[in-house]
């Protein structure tokens, strides 16, 4: 028996979650206000617990690093929300949605979880259209959706292209209501550090003041993190500059387990990289592939010439060739890998050669350009933005990025870490998406977390602590907590190296993209696991750090964040290297089908949930098995 | 391509800043502007110097964090873009760029190139939002909402709060930013129980932050990477005086 | 009395005073250009300086008169707070700055223009305003012969008496006759028009007028529909019509007023 208990609640899917609600115990208003709740992360996860906390009557503090906490990296999602609603009468339902996610996630993700989740999209629907999110509607005045990833239902919800951004807009002025309120206390600039751990419980944590340098103490009797997705282990991805593993990485190593970490999104449709200066990569958003066709030439010799110069007959649509039913539109893994796949064999196109094309030139014959134009003038306007080239004219050039990770901590039906009192909601945990997430999930599940998930689960918790009086920050443990970042700072600082802090990022990122992204092989991983060990020792001995602890010093941030991506990425190879199978986003070349991912459900269908301890030391890992009492394991199939 | 850089340099609130001069060189024009940046900081780190501070996060255009005053402009030159969406190959081979933070009493320095727009929160706290709590909703169909009015109503919402319209106006007013606001609730049926008393108190919030007046010079709308129009501003004026006429 | 106050404290409130005291300003000098198109009549000053007489006279003129010296001290009060404050929302300006690529010059510089207003009324009211109220300034007599029924009027005695004169001779050739000449009216009233004529020789003075006639149309390219902004009248129907009419009205009127002082200095 697993030291994992999942306290997945008893009887049938259906009923799980209405009875768990029936029967968890509830703290009484008076009460409510002696409990102060630390939020880390303002974003649909945080932004919504942190507005539903306040509202029932908790002492909340947010903390984001960005200077509003509108700015969290939500803000950036295009292309729209899931939710069961079965407004187009189209045969959707709450086990439909609840089906498809799972069967998404290559079946590793757990069922009660997300069937409480497609349970609860319709609700956030609804709020968010009761505090003002101009969702798209139809002319009769109803909301409009539209279908998204490859669906066949149409339920996903949008806001044009901004849906991340005025969904987030939403949590976020619930969140500034109860700011004004006087029941939220806001630190935006500030950065988490570190979890403080009392008794065996998160008790609060230790966060940078990023205008001061100053490292504060925040108690909290619960400590939510909401921060986000660690995609920029990669150094280039689709996340915004500031995201990173810190806080939950610090939450790792107080004990909270980490799970599935290699799980990592890699979205098929982004703009190339144009150079080694590159900073980030943008996303075009998925539903250009409903009318776009995806080729490469036939042969290597054709990559150089100008698109419209390679005949009909040169041309490989492979994805049409590959997954005729599918075509086009087969899921973000798959597309993502048959592109890198087209680009090994020389075939790829640009100056790089690492990019395939997207044309639209057909759908522009058949539909008008003016068609074209009102479906994706924004889209193809933001391409000719960023590349100078027009997609009108020429087809687009699009290559994989990453985007989204499936991995964070490890989590039990409450949200909870394996930290008590610790609880992580949104991207930064793990529960939901399996192996690989189906588009427009994301945003559901973060506001699912924070709106209708987590304030139950935590008041279950903080109904044993009524009686906790607010722990004084002069606590030893306090001490010794800001005494550790301090520690590191300093160490960090005085390095004073030869190599700027973006060199290691850089080269962390060659590595984990090389060796632990779209396809991994056991050898790599084992040559990746001895470079990245080497790197983080370079790191500690060469880098250079510049200015002070106590000013602002966005250098200083970024080499924390750094030194952190590093250690992480060790464990994302030791993940990648045991899970001998392909799932989802996990490829590994040896276990494939003709180049389809092959899954091993007899001895893989579980969560690896890695124990920290020590750096230097080697982690344990904890399996949680997945059983399926309500669907049967399939192989997924696009053909 | 080379460009002389002019940036503006202070170490915090508290000390006198000046502008300094750099030269960049190979400077690819594929690069975003904060890419551009990046290499200047990379130098400077690499010669022992600080590296300019400023503030900038999704480099999609829609976090709306970045904010750089460029050759007398809010965002730079292009239209209807941000900082960092803005590419190298808008600017001349050679040429002398200014690079400024965004100016107004209501957005003081906090080191070189970033200032602090809490103002913009202060003002939201008061009133930019539909009281309405998590749970006591119905069903979101049951508000039907016309077409045009929630177009409108977007419109006026992707506002990315970046504080360009301040930057650019003259007075440094944040009208067009509150106006956006008031303007998305004003036009949905959500907004409406309290749709006075906020645009009041949000009015009120934001003079008491210290930002300027309008004087309908247009200049916001024209920096707006988002481009909100200023038909927005009329709206709240629209708002701010049948609220204040009506009252009991 | 809460939004009274607020009107001349929030930002809002003062521009809605702006606003309406503009308007009405605008209204008043639609008024005063038409009036003042006497100056054209090549009669002596006649047709002017009757109508001025109708002007200082009317009771009613009167009191809007005293509502347009107040609007005037109320509009120009309130730029000078606005304008103040404005200034303070940036303590530190730009050291390079293109307001020209995203604002109209005339909109950013209203403040002095205003100036230059302001500069040229009080030149204006001391010279026709003040010296037509408070100093002694010289009569011209007019005269209204009632001629078979029709008004005659001239400024010429002369005329009035050669009227008469033939008149009288023609009653006594032939005693039937019946004098044409009912009536005579002899008026007495201040020669503004005199004074107007004199002013306008003196090419500091006519270029003082341009200048601020010049200021005027500016102030009002951008004031005029910019009030309508204030206001909150922003549609995408009308603001074209509004932008429109403003465009006519800030140059025909500041022209209309420069074409006066150009007429007497060339006359
Ligand atoms: C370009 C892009 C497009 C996307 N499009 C879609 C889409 O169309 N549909 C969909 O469903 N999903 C989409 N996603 C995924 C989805 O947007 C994210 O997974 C989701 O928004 C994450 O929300 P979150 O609340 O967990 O984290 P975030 O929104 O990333 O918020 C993280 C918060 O944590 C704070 N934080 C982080 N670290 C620290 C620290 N150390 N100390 C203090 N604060 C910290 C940050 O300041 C921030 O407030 C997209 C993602 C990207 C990148
Ligand atoms: C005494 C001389 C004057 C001064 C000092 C003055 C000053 C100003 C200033 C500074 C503004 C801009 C206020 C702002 O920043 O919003 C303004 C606006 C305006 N002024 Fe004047 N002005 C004067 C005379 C006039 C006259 C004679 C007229 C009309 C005939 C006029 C019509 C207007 C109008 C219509 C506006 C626009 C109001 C708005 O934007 O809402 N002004 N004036
Ligand atoms: S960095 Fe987000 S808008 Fe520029």
């Amino acid at each position: 028996m697993s030291i994992l208990d999942s306290k997945i609640p008893e009887g049938p899917l259906e009923t799980k979650w209405e009875d768990y609600k029936s029967h968890m115990k509830l703290v009484n208003p008076a009460n409510k206000r002696k409990l102060e709740i630390i939020v880390v992360g303002t974003g649909l996860a945080g932004g919504a617990a942190a507005a539903t906390l306040a509202e029932l009557g908790y002492k909340v503090k947010t903390f984001c690093y960005q200077d509003s906490a509108r700015r969290a990296h939500s803000i950036a999602a295009q292309g729209g929300i899931n939710a069961a609603k079965n407004y187009k009468n189209d045969g959707d339902s709450v086990y439909r949605l609840f089906y498809d996610t799972i069967k998404g996630g290559d079946f590793r993700a757990r069922e009660a979880n997300v069937y409480r989740l497609a349970e609860v999209s319709a609700n956030i629907i609804d709020q968010c259209v009761a505090q003002g999110v101009p969702f798209a509607r139809e002319y009769g005045g109803l909301l409009d959706n539209r279908s998204f990833g490859g669906a066949q239902v149409s339920r996903t919800f949008y806001a044009r292209g901004q849906t991340g951004q005025q969904l987030l807009l939403g949590a976020y002025s619930a969140m500034k209501r109860q700011v004004g309120l006087g029941n939220i206390e806001e630190y935006n600039r500030h950065e988490m550090l570190e979890v403080v751990k009392i008794d065996g419980k998160a008790r609060g944590i230790i966060a940078r003041n990023m205008v001061t340098g100053e490292l504060e103490r925040h108690f909290g009797h619960a400590v939510v993190l909401a921060t986000g997705g660690y995609g920029n282990v990669f150094f280039l991805s689709t996340n915004a500059m500031g995201c990173n593993v810190t806080a939950a990485w610090k939450a790792h190593k107080s004990g909270a387990f980490f799970g599935n970490p290699c799980y990592t999104q890699i979205h098929p449709t982004c703009i190339p990289v144009s150079g080694d200066y590159q900073s980030k990569l943008t996303l075009m958003s998925e539903s250009l592939r409903n009318d776009g066709r995806v080729w490469v030439p036939k042969s290597q010799v054709d990559c150089k010439k100008r698109p419209q110069d390679i005949s009909e007959d040169d041309r490989d649509y492979y994805l049409e060739r590959k997954y005729p039913s599918f075509g086009n539109l087969a899921p973000r893994d798959i597309a993502s890998r048959a592109a890198k796949e087209a680009c090994d064999d020389g075939r790829g196109v640009g100056e790089s050669g690492l990019a395939v094309y997207l044309d639209f030139s057909d759908a522009i014959k058949r539909l008008g350009q003016a068609t074209v134009q009102a479906r994706y003038g924004n889209l193809f306007d933001m391409y000719h933005h960023i590349t100078g080239e027009n997609p009108y004219e020429t087809p687009m050039r699009i290559y994989p990025a990453v985007h989204y990770t499936m991995g964070g901590l490890w989590v039990d039906y409450n949200l909870m870490t394996t930290v008590p009192g610790l609880y992580a909601a949104g991207e930064c945990n793990f529960s939901d998406h399996g192996a690989n997430r189906l588009g427009a999930s994301a945003l559901m599940q973060g506001l699912a977390d924070g709106y209708y998930v987590l304030p139950y689960t935590i008041g279950n918790y903080l109904a044993d602590e009524i009686f906790t009086k607010a722990i004084p920050t002069d606590h030893e443990e306090f001490e010794a907590a800001e005494n550790k970042v301090r520690e590191r700072i300093e160490k960090l600082l005085a390095v004073k190296g030869n190599q700027t802090v973006d060199d290691f990022h850089k080269k962390l990122g060659r590595i984990m993209w090389d060796y632990c992204g779209m396809a991994r092989t056991a050898e790599g991983l084992d040559k990746a696991i001895v470079m990245v060990r080497e790197l983080r020792e370079e790191f500690w001995k060469d880098v250079r750090v510049t200015g002070q602890n106590n000013e602002m010093n966005p250098d200083l941030e970024k080499a924390l964040r750094v030194a952190d991506f590093i250690e992480l990425g060790e464990l994302m190879i030791l993940d990648a290297r045991n899970r001998n199978e392909s799932c989802g986003g996990h490829f590994r070349t040896e276990f494939q089908d003709e180049g389809e991912a092959k899954r091993n459900d007899e001895k893989y269908a579980y969560v690896a949930a890695w124990e920290h301890n020590g750096v230097d030391e080697q982690p344990t890992m904890h399996k949680e098995e997945l059983k399926y009492e309500n669907i049967k394991l399939q192989t997924r199939s696009y053909k | 391509m080379k460009f002389q850089l002019k940036i503006w340099r202070q170490a915090n609130a508290s000390v006198a800043g000046k502008m300094v001069d750099y030269t960049i060189d190979g400077v690819n024009p594929d690069m975003s502007f904060l890419e551009m940046i990046d290499v200047l900081n990379e130098e400077l780190i690499r010669k022992n110097d600080t590296p300019v501070a400023f503030d900038h996060d999704c480099r999609e255009g829609i976090c709306g964090m970045c904010s750089m005053y460029i050759n007398g402009r809010a965002h730079g030159p292009q239209k209807a873009t941000t900082t960092c969406q803005l590419m190298m190959r808008h600017f001349t081979d050679g040429e002398t760029i200014y690079v400024e933070p965004f100016r107004a009493k209501a957005f003081p320095i906090i080191k070189d190139l970033v200032v602090d727009r809490s103002s913009f929160d202060r003002i939201q706290d008061v009133g930019g939002f539909v009281s309405v709590n998590t749970g006591q909703v119905k069903d979101a169909n049951n508000l039907p909402v016309e077409k045009e009015k929630a177009d409108m109503a977007m419109d006026a919402a992707s506002c990315i709060g970046c504080g360009a319209c301040v930057a650019a106006c003259k007075n440094a007013s944040a009208m067009l930013f509150v106006s956006a606001k008031v303007s998305q609730y004003a036009l949905l049926p959500q907004g409406q129980p309290e749709r006075k008393i906020r645009v009041q108190k949000m009015v009120a919030q934001m003079d008491a932050e210290g930002f300027g007046g309008c004087t309908n010079t247009g200049a916001c709308e024209a920096e707006c990477p988002k481009e909100i129009s200023i038909s927005n501003i009329a709206r709240m004026n629209r708002e701010y005086f049948s609220a204040g006429l009506l009252q009991d | 009395m809460n939004w009274f106050i607020k009107a001349f404290t929030s930002t809002l409130g003062r521009k809605l005073v702006m606003s309406l005291t503009g308007l009405f300003l605008i209204a008043f000098l639609l008024v005063h250009a038409a009036g003042n198109l006497q100056l054209f009549h090549n009669d002596e000053g006649m047709s002017f300086n009757m109508y001025t007489v109708f002007m200082t006279g009317n009771p009613i003129i009167k009191t809007i008169s005293y509502l347009l010296y107040a609007t005037f001290v109320v509009h120009f009060l309130q730029s000078v707070i606005i304008t103040i404050q404005n200034r303070k929302s940036r303590p530190q300006g730009y050291v390079k700055n293109v307001a020209n690529a995203n604002s109209k010059w005339s909109s950013r510089n209203m403040g002095i223009l205003g100036t230059v207003i302001l500069v040229f009324l009080v030149t204006h009211m001391v010279n026709f305003w003040a010296q037509y109220h408070w100093s002694e300034i010289p009569k011209k007599t007019y005269y209204t012969i009632t001629f078979d029924g029709d008004e005659i009027h001239t400024a010429m005695k002369d005329t009035v008496q050669n009227i008469y004169t033939r008149e009288q001779s023609m009653q006594m050739q032939n005693p039937t006759y019946e004098n044409k000449v009912t009536d005579i009216k002899v008026h007495r009233v201040k020669d503004l028009y005199k004074t107007v004529e004199i002013a306008f020789k003196d090419e500091w003075l006519v270029i003082l007028y341009l200048f601020g006639m010049l200021a005027l149309s500016f102030h009002l390219l951008h004031g005029f529909q910019s009030a309508w902004q204030t206001l909150g009248v922003n549609h995408r129907k009308y603001v074209p019509i509004i932008k429109t009419v403003g465009w006519l009205y800030s140059t025909i009127i500041p022209a209309l007023f420069a074409a006066m002082p150009l007429y007497f200095y060339f006359k």
